[in-house]
């Protein structure tokens, strides 16, 4: 497209700065670690900091929790055990929609230390995160004292005490996802975020104390991969759940070999993201974008594989050309902000090593003329078009706001194309004939098909991977299941 | 002659509806809200379509349009001021030099079900009593029967009797039930002639709404990426207030751009949302928000 082009429907009216309010947001200098009901000091004393990666500035110093304080954690969760899962499944229920409906009452802080911490769009974290956040602590209280009726004639019992280790990318989601599930099913939990985004978690520690949960049934640590290490490697955990990358999934997967610990593990993903010539296009030009720029390609689900059947190629990449020039970068906390911060240094630098990767591969880039911000971690939407299934920025998961753009002539060429892959956690199917959807919704190898939408959760629908992408299903009914064990 | 309407775009109603609500999200504030505030108004096409209506009402209007506010500075006039065709000849009058335009409504609006015969005196007579802009409307019984040609017929023939009075056609998207049948009408209308294209007539629920225009914004860039032929867009009915007034021109903003930013290629067809900017208009001035009875109700 031509600089001439590019401009045909320029906008010309600019938005003021409307930046959320921070002023109603509490954050302490220092976090301890909630271990046993109460905000205890590190045994080692060492503490890291947490970063804004909009500007790179410190806003909270966190516990480095070492195998120490990890041992203290898992002996509380032990401890508290016996008598949180002897609770009737209506008490423990109560103090589940308790914590949903404290963090619905506390919907604007999370949301504004969620896009401060982790760098999301603050319309994401107000608009997704936040409310889907509650909405599993609602869904799974209700499952609580139903737990007969999810597994009929097989008498369900918790598993004992999770180690759950959540990513960077959903910090409070992630969470939610994981201890709701858990404590509705009567397991007591230590829980620990990723080193770059612990504070929605540690504020969700405050959650949890003031909704008068009984000590030891959640603990929440904070540190780097070797807190996390200690989890997986603890005697007296009997279940691992890890949200997380796939290298890291493999190595837990060895480590928990031959012990009887369960494990479920949600990992990384290069979605499909199919358009077929009948497809609403304008509405699948939109699907392409929340596929793989919500937030900021840092989705393990994101749809960053892009299929377009020949007919139609020229004109969907050109739609989709056009509506990249639209989307605003820049400050998270602005509410109009549509693509946010890069989550850390570090992960721009894989981003952008990437992006190396293709144009030596040859891929054709493309990236709108949108103004990145000077301090901070920044990433243009881009997209990279006549690449193969052979090129690296197709096979390898790069975590960020890159499309891989190729085209299909045939169903059958497309389904083999998507599936040729290691991962199998998502995909989408655009087209407006029904009979096709579920055609391909048999073929595709994803543990989600989206049917002429993408990026889409609910409480209700379990969610988890083939492959290279873990096992084990969060959410749902399914969601359930890796937390209780049968007699 | 008649487009392909075969290969036509269609659109998921799902899908258009997060869209449109996606530009609802966006937070417009400070000095851009004061700019889109006196935009929109410079934009409306300030409405009486009674039966009631008389030469006081109209003359009354008129002032209005040419004196939305005075105790407010820097404000704009509206665009034009939309009448029955029998009251072109009063506005024309009391318009005099002000520069606004003058719109009437023929071809047997609201509900379009006469001869072609009549259709064209009407247009006619509200061109010799000097009607700038003629808003007509196609006729939904043959669009919905399938009768594409006898459409596309009627507004090109509409289109010759306007001579140099810019035709604005109303589609009637509420009677048109899906979003697929207002792009194959819009598409249509553009091919036939049309000058702007229009959603509604305000005597039908719904009328506008934002994803029906979303819809027709996409017809129209398609069309001018085909022709370059820049076609208006005019949604009208039910735009009562400030906030979806933005909400348009948010869309408009991000989806045809500068070009399309002027009271040339977008117009509100509203009646009460003029005294709604105003207010607000005068609450970014002052601070504080005025008694509706500040403003005048004409």
């Amino acid at each position: 497209m031509t600089k001439k082009d590019k401009n045909i429907f320029k906008a010309s009216w600019s938005y003021d700065e409307a930046p959320e309010s921070t002023d109603h947001v509490q954050i302490k200098k220092q976090y301890d670690l909630y271990i046993d009901g109460k905000f205890t000091k590190p045994i080692k004393g060492k503490y890291f900091a947490s970063y804004s990666p909009s500007d790179n500035k410190e806003i909270a110093k966190v516990a480095e929790a070492t195998q120490e304080d990890v041992d203290k954690a898992v002996k509380a969760a032990n401890r508290a055990f016996k008598s949180w899962s002897e609770l009737p499944g209506k008490e423990r229920g109560k103090y589940i929609f308790r914590i949903a409906r404290l963090i619905q009452e506390r919907a604007r802080e999370f949301s504004v230390i969620e896009s401060l911490d982790g760098g999301k769009p603050i319309r994401e974290s107000r608009d997704i995160d936040i409310p889907l956040a509650a909405n599993h602590f609602f869904y799974y209280a209700g499952w609580a004292d139903k737990l007969e009726y999810a597994f009929p004639n097989r008498k369900p019992k918790p598993v004992g005490v999770a180690g759950q280790i959540i990513p960077w990318n959903f910090p409070l989601l992630m969470a939610a996802w994981k201890l709701a599930p858990a404590l509705a099913t009567g397991n007591t939990v230590v829980l620990k975020p990723a080193e770059t985004t612990p504070l929605t978690a540690l504020k969700l520690a405050e959650i949890i104390h003031e909704s008068g949960i009984p000590k030891g049934v959640v603990n929440i640590i904070t540190g780097a991969g070797e807190t996390g290490a200690a989890i997986v490697n603890h005697p007296n955990v009997d279940k691992i759940a890890f949200t997380g990358s796939t290298g890291v999934g493999k190595y837990i997967q060895k480590a928990t070999a031959g012990t009887n610990k369960k494990l479920t593990l949600e990992l990384g993903g290069k979605g499909a993201n199919i358009i077929f010539e009948d497809a609403a296009i304008d509405q699948a030009v939109e699907g392409i974008v929340n596929a793989i720029f919500f937030n900021q390609g840092h989705v393990c689900c994101a749809g960053s594989r892009l299929f377009v059947q020949e007919s139609v190629a020229d004109v969907v990449i050109e739609k989709l050309k056009r509506r990249m020039e639209t989307l605003i970068v820049g400050n998270p906390l602005d509410k109009n902000t549509d693509i946010g911060a890069i989550n850390s240094k570090k992960q721009l630098q894989t981003i952008e090593s990437y992006i190396k990767i293709g144009l030596n591969e040859g891929g054709e880039i493309y990236q709108p003329d949108c103004k990145l911000p000077k301090n901070g971690n920044w990433c243009a939407p881009t997209l990279f078009i006549n690449v193969s299934q052979s090129h690296r920025i197709v096979q390898e998961e790069i975590f960020g706001p890159v499309l891989a753009i190729q085209t299909f002539r045939t169903i059958d060429e497309v389904v083999e194309k998507a599936n040729n892959t290691p991962f199998g956690l998502s995909a989408g199917v655009w087209t407006e004939k029904g009979s096709k959807i579920f055609h391909m919704t048999q073929k595709l190898n994803a543990g989600v098909v989206w049917a002429n939408t993408f990026n889409k959760f609910d409480a209700t629908s379990p969610f988890g991977g083939y492959k290279e992408s873990g096992f084990g299903r969060e959410g749902g009914l399914h969601g359930l299941k890796p937390y209780v064990k049968f007699e | 002659m008649i487009t392909n309407l075969k290969n036509l775009p269609t659109y998921d109603t799902v899908g258009v509806n997060e869209r449109v609500a996606r530009f609802c999200t966006r937070s417009i504030k400070k000095s851009s809200k004061t700019e889109g505030l006196k935009l929109a108004l410079s934009m409306i096409d300030l409405t009486t379509l009674e039966g009631k209506d008389t030469k006081g009402k109209v003359q009354q209007l008129c002032y209005k349009a040419m004196h939305p506010h005075d105790t407010l500075k820097n404000i704009p006039t509206v665009a034009a001021i939309c009448v029955y065709p029998t009251y072109v000849g009063v506005a024309k009058k009391s318009l005099k030099g002000s520069g606004i335009q003058v719109a009437s409504v023929a071809t047997a609006f609201p509900s379009g079900q006469a001869n072609i015969e009549a259709k064209i005196s009407d247009t006619k007579f509200a061109v010799d009593q000097g009607a700038d802009e003629i808003d007509m409307v196609i006729s939904r019984g043959k669009f919905l029967a399938g009768e594409y040609q006898f459409v596309f017929d009627e507004i090109a023939t509409i289109k010759e009797a306007c001579g140099k009075a810019h035709l604005k056609v109303i589609l009637e998207t509420g009677e048109l039930d899906t979003l697929d049948n207002v792009r194959k009408a819009s598409e249509i209308a553009m091919y036939a002639g049309a000058d702007f294209i229009k959603t509604s007539t305000g005597k039908i629920q719904p009328a506008a709404t934002l994803p029906v225009t979303y819809v027709m914004f996409d017809a129209i860039k398609d069309y001018y990426l085909k022709t370059g032929r820049m076609i208006g867009m005019k949604p009208a009915g039910g735009i009562s207030t400030s906030k979806i007034a933005l909400q348009y021109l948010v869309m408009l903003n991000e989806m045809l751009g500068e070009k399309w930013m002027n009271k040339n290629y977008f117009r509100f067809g509203a009646s009460s949302l003029a005294n709604d900017i105003l207010m607000q208009l005068a609450k970014a001035e002052t601070g504080n928000y005025q008694s509706p009875n500040y403003f005048s109700k004409d």
